[in-house]
């Protein structure tokens, strides 16, 4: 489904059901009162334009649409703190710079978060945006922060480690998140999860 | 090159809050939280933690936690964090919890979810907590000494950049993440870019600092500031720290991850006049001392309590980073002398134009309050407009002072009187009906004007409705008039 610019956090859900935490109940309400509402189905990915989701911190929002089935979100730029909120509930996005107009709604798109790419097959057209930081396919792998942390304590260096993620690019994306823990090893057939 | 440069302030602070000499724009950084704000939000954020510390598939590294990996923060979780224990915050006293967003409770959703986060506060012995009625969070935390400059805090609330103004690197999160942060006190942050905002000359009648802000989002834009902090610098002597509040406050609206005033003289004044007992009163105490310490580094800022080696040497900062010691991404000069009044037009915040043009405009509501505009300086503002005038018929004037200390104050100095003798009518202190969950919604049709910071369509009610953005006196000027009005007019 393709949405327009500027589609801020109160347009997605509205302040006044923000009361709900239950994605399902939120998905109801999803983009009430726009041009868009009622047509969210399962298993979409939503092209938007520029500053999707600006606004409000509501982590209602991305919960809403991930309620409603939306499996990613593909966007000219974010609103800062709603991209780190779909990470963070495990709904993949991705900043695909011209990628409005280029997309119809209900066309077929692949979409590669490590690479960074938007294929549409059907047109034989490959889009190329920003990849996301190996730490962040890691959480959106293990569904979200919170099975992050339940599964490895998060994503957290030694203390002062800064720009060791920035060093360990390039590597496995399992090594971004923390010092392997000594007397432990890690083998690479454990973390088959899927893409993305 | 950097070496020779002086390092911005975000750089600055999130260097020390992540244990680093320095670092550099663009740097990713696993940084220890000062502090960690949450209002109804907590609710989400309980369920997070909650999560976290279930019982149920193994870590997968193991049982055990290695002491030597494991984040500070887990330390006092040591021998808790384990699956299935009592969820545990990683220190109680970093954390305040407001509630603001619906208070009182409008239904009962929302009454659950207040007495859900009370039990929480109770179980976690959260001491910094502030029930409905207290006021708005960015007001309550600032007002009751909870900022401290140069500290890192995070809040489940985008307008948590209000705090900037004192000084501290304070940026919004969602609630998932602040269940992280409540777990293990850490956060990973990308240390943002700067752009450097110059304020020149003086406001002039009737104009105000959030005159200046809308216009700074008009230049700017809605995206301008995306992942970027804004430094403000020039003319901010003569600024209170409500007026810097409503400039960091409004920043978000670019996008800004975070906006700074580096502190001054006033900011240690708002400081030192902080409640007995609050971290604030503490600091000052402790920053002769501190001061006495050493040379003048960050590292001398010791004193006591680790809260407040987080502490920045202030001076230092000024001298170091000046007026063009820091490397900053964009420049941009805001001359306030010649700023009129500003109005934010229907469905986005950057859709500003100068009064002139949208005078004449009738209204049906008009709303005085919220994180950006309900400060007692608001609320004098608006008195000296209506002071002999009315509410126009047909108009409603709704006021939401921005906290209990404000009500007090206004109470006690006849703004409140002054008011509602007029014709206004005031609720609890809260965020009223700027999100729209509650008290003064719009109907299709019905046109708003505001001092809040957000007029996305729908966000006070009906998607037909429309909401202007103003100043607290441009609002107080339209609401005697019955349509969007100069104030310069009504001031003679």
């Amino acid at each position: 489904m393709v949405l327009g610019d500027d589609v801020n956090t109160d347009l997605i859900i509205a302040g006044r059901y923000c009361r709900m935490a239950e994605p399902a109940e939120l998905a109801r309400h999803v983009l009430e009162g726009t041009e868009w509402e009622g047509k969210v189905s399962p298993g979409d990915i939503i092209i938007a334009g520029r500053n999707m989701g600006i606004g409000s911190s509501r982590e209602q929002a991305p919960l809403a649409l991930k309620g409603a089935g939306v499996r990613a979100i593909v966007a000219e730029s974010f609103g800062r703190i709603f991209f780190r909120n779909s990470v963070n509930i495990g709904l993949p996005v991705m900043v695909v710079p011209g990628v409005r107009g280029r997309v119809r709604s209900g066309e077929r798109v692949l979409l590669d978060f490590e690479k960074g790419t938007l294929e549409v097959p059907a047109e034989r057209l490959v889009l190329h945006g920003e990849p996301l930081p190996p730490f962040m396919t890691e959480i959106l792998r293990d569904g979200g922060l919170v099975p992050h942390l339940r599964r490895r304590m998060g994503f957290w260096t030694r203390s002062g480690g800064a720009r060791a993620l920035e060093k360990r690019r390039g590597n496995r994306a399992e090594c971004t998140t923390t010092h392997p823990v000594p007397g432990l090893t890690r083998d690479a057939g454990d973390h088959s999860h899927g893409g993305a | 090159m950097r070496a020779s440069m002086a390092p911005t302030l975000s750089e600055r602070i999130l260097a020390r809050a992540s244990g680093l000499k320095e670092v550099c724009a663009g740097d990713f950084v696993e940084a220890s939280v000062n502090l960690a704000m949450a209002h109804e939000s907590a609710r989400l954020a309980i369920v997070g933690l909650n999560e976290i510390f279930r019982e149920g598939r193994p870590w997968r590294h193991g049982p055990a936690l290695d002491p030597t990996n494991a984040p500070a923060g887990w330390a006092r979780n040591r021998g808790r964090v384990h699956r299935g224990r009592r969820a545990r915050v990683w220190d109680p006293n970093r954390i305040v919890i407001i509630l603001d967003h619906r208070a009182p409770a409008e239904s009962e959703e929302s009454a659950s979810v207040h007495r859900l986060i009370r039990d929480f506060v109770r179980e976690q012995g959260i001491r910094s907590f502030y029930d409905v009625g207290e006021g708005v969070c960015h007001q309550v935390l600032a007002e009751e000494g909870h900022v401290l400059p140069g500290t890192l805090i995070v809040g489940s609330d985008s307008h948590t950049t209000t705090h900037g103004a004192l000084g501290a690197f304070a940026t919004g999160i969602g609630a998932t993440e602040m269940a992280a942060v409540w777990a293990t006190g850490k956060i990973w942050l990308r240390v943002p870019a700067t752009i450097k905002v110059s304020l020149r000359g003086r406001l002039g009648r009737g104009v105000t600092a959030k005159d200046a802000a809308l216009y700074l989002v008009k230049e700017l834009g809605a995206g301008g500031a995306e992942y970027r902090a804004i430094e403000f610098w020039g003319a901010l002597g003569a600024m209170s720290i409500s007026s810097r509040m409503t400039l960091c406050n409004m920043a978000v609206e670019a996008g800004a991850k975070a906006a700074m005033v580096p502190p001054d003289a006033r900011t240690l004044a708002f400081l030192r006049a902080a409640p007995p007992g609050s971290p604030a009163r503490y600091w000052i105490k402790t920053a002769a001392a501190r001061r006495r310490g050493a040379g003048e580094s960050m590292e001398s800022c010791g004193g006591s309590g680790r809260m407040f080696r987080a502490c920045l040497g202030m001076r230092e900062y000024r001298e170091e980073a000046g007026e063009d010691g820091a490397v900053y991404e964009r420049e941009l000069e805001l001359n306030l002398s010649s700023l009129e009044p500003q109005v934010a037009c229907p469905h986005s915040v950057d859709n500003v134009k100068d009064i002139r043009d949208v005078e004449g405009i009738e209204i049906d509501q008009a709303f005085l309050g919220s994180c950006t505009n309900g400060s007692l300086e608001d609320l004098q503002a608006a008195a000296r407009i209506l002071r002999k005038r009315r509410v126009q018929k047909g108009v409603r004037l709704i006021v939401a002072p921005a906290s209990r200390r404000v009500y007090i104050e206004g109470l006690r100095r006849g703004l409140i009187a002054t008011l509602v003798g007029a014709g206004a009518l005031v609720l609890s202190p809260g965020c009223g009906p700027c999100l729209g969950a509650h008290m003064g919604l719009l109907a299709p049709g019905e046109v708003c004007i505001s001092t809040t910071s957000r007029n996305f369509r729908g966000r006070m009610g009906s998607h037909q409705a429309e909401i202007y953005l103003a100043s607290p006196v441009t609002v107080a000027a339209s609401a005697a008039s019955g349509r969007i009005t100069d104030p310069r007019r009504m001031l003679g």
